[in-house]
């Protein structure tokens, strides 16, 4: 009797799919778990399995998983998208970039305006004070040709928001980014798919 | 007619029929165009893939796919989607800035809101400070306290 060997319970996901005995040393087996059969297919689908082998050989074995995810995301994203797979959202992300870059410098002229107007305040201010009777006055006021100093301000939106104040965020923001970790490369399995 | 082939088929070293899929979007002078495409996809999965689109949308779908199959021989570990996580971040960061803006601009706001209701204020107790001197000198029993 030949040399009995269980497949289904040892095969990884793409030999189960390619029908094909899963070698100990199999290229897919560490980074297609037999229970990912979709993600498996979804990459067969879009880049075939020959090609995706040859990409995962000229990498460097450490990075090998990071590039299986990246695979599965465009081809993810290529199956929602047929037309403009993932350059469709690069498209979308760079035209949302153009306009928060609009509103940064909108803003930014505003509050120069806003700085600079709260700097001319607090000059008249000292300039127009003629209180020269009680000193219950001149405790109330404080004026003593010297600017109002200002409370300093907050260094993060959570400070004000501590204060009772207005932190709020901009109402664009949760219709891209459901996380608000920092995204690195190696988080982009949560970047959410916006086709 | 060999000269009449198109990128794919000369690729392929085979004859390019008339009705070839790859013609129009992979022209003879252009070879780089659909070797890029062929080593990350593999012509028979492009064919595919652009059979089952609508013709007209066709010469977008391979412009799209060239674009991601270079991205991916340029990255081949992360591809398109290292562009896209970067301009995730790039946002990310551009909001957060955009947001502590928005909060110095409100705070602005509250401070000159209440310089604004403060005044009114000063000038009662202007006037009210000008009232107190001239009461002190009016009323002589004050005023005889100092004398």
């Amino acid at each position: 009797m030949k040399g009995y060997e269980p497949r289904s319970s040892s095969s990884c996901a793409a030999c189960k799919f390619l029908k094909r005995r899963c070698i100990p040393n199999c290229i897919f087996a560490p980074y297609f778990r037999s229970d990912e059969c979709k993600k498996f297919a979804k990459v067969h689908k879009v880049f075939g399995a020959s090609n995706v082998s040859k990409i995962l050989v000229e990498v460097p074995e450490e990075q090998r998983e990071d590039t299986v995810n990246s695979l599965a995301y465009e081809a993810e994203a290529r199956l929602r998208d047929p037309v403009y797979g993932c350059i469709g959202a690069i498209a979308l992300l760079q035209r949302k970039m153009v306009e928060l870059q609009h509103d940064l410098a909108i803003a930014k002229d505003r509050l120069a305006r806003y700085s600079a107007a709260a700097a001319t305040t607090t000059t008249t201010t000292d300039a127009t004070s003629i209180i020269t009777s009680s000193s219950s006055c001149s405790d109330m006021f404080n004026i003593n040709n010297s600017q109002v100093s200002l409370p300093p301000f907050p260094t993060s939106c959570s400070d004000f928001n501590d204060s009772g104040g207005f932190c709020h965020s901009s109402s664009s923001s949760q219709s891209f980014i459901t996380t608000r970790h920092e995204t690195t490369v190696d988080d982009f399995i949560q970047i959410p798919y916006i086709f | 007619m060999i000269s009449g082939r198109c990128a794919a088929c000369k690729n392929q070293r085979r004859k390019c029929p008339s009705d070839c899929i790859f013609s129009p979007y992979f022209p003879a002078n252009d070879p780089q165009r659909f070797a890029c495409v062929h080593k990350i996809y593999g012509g028979s999965n492009v064919g595919k893939m652009l059979q089952e689109i609508p013709p007209y949308l066709r010469q977008e779908a391979a412009d799209t796919l060239y674009l991601e199959a270079k991205c991916r021989i340029d990255d081949p570990i992360y591809g398109c989607v290292g562009i896209i996580s970067s301009l995730y971040e790039q946002i990310q960061n551009a909001e957060i800035e955009l947001a502590k803006i928005q909060t110095q601009i409100a705070f602005y706001k509250l401070q000159t809101q209440q310089q604004v209701e403060a005044e009114p204020n000063m000038e009662v107790l202007l006037s009210q400070s000008s009232n107190m001197g001239q009461f002190e000198w009016d009323n002589p029993t004050i005023a005889s306290w100092f004398n």
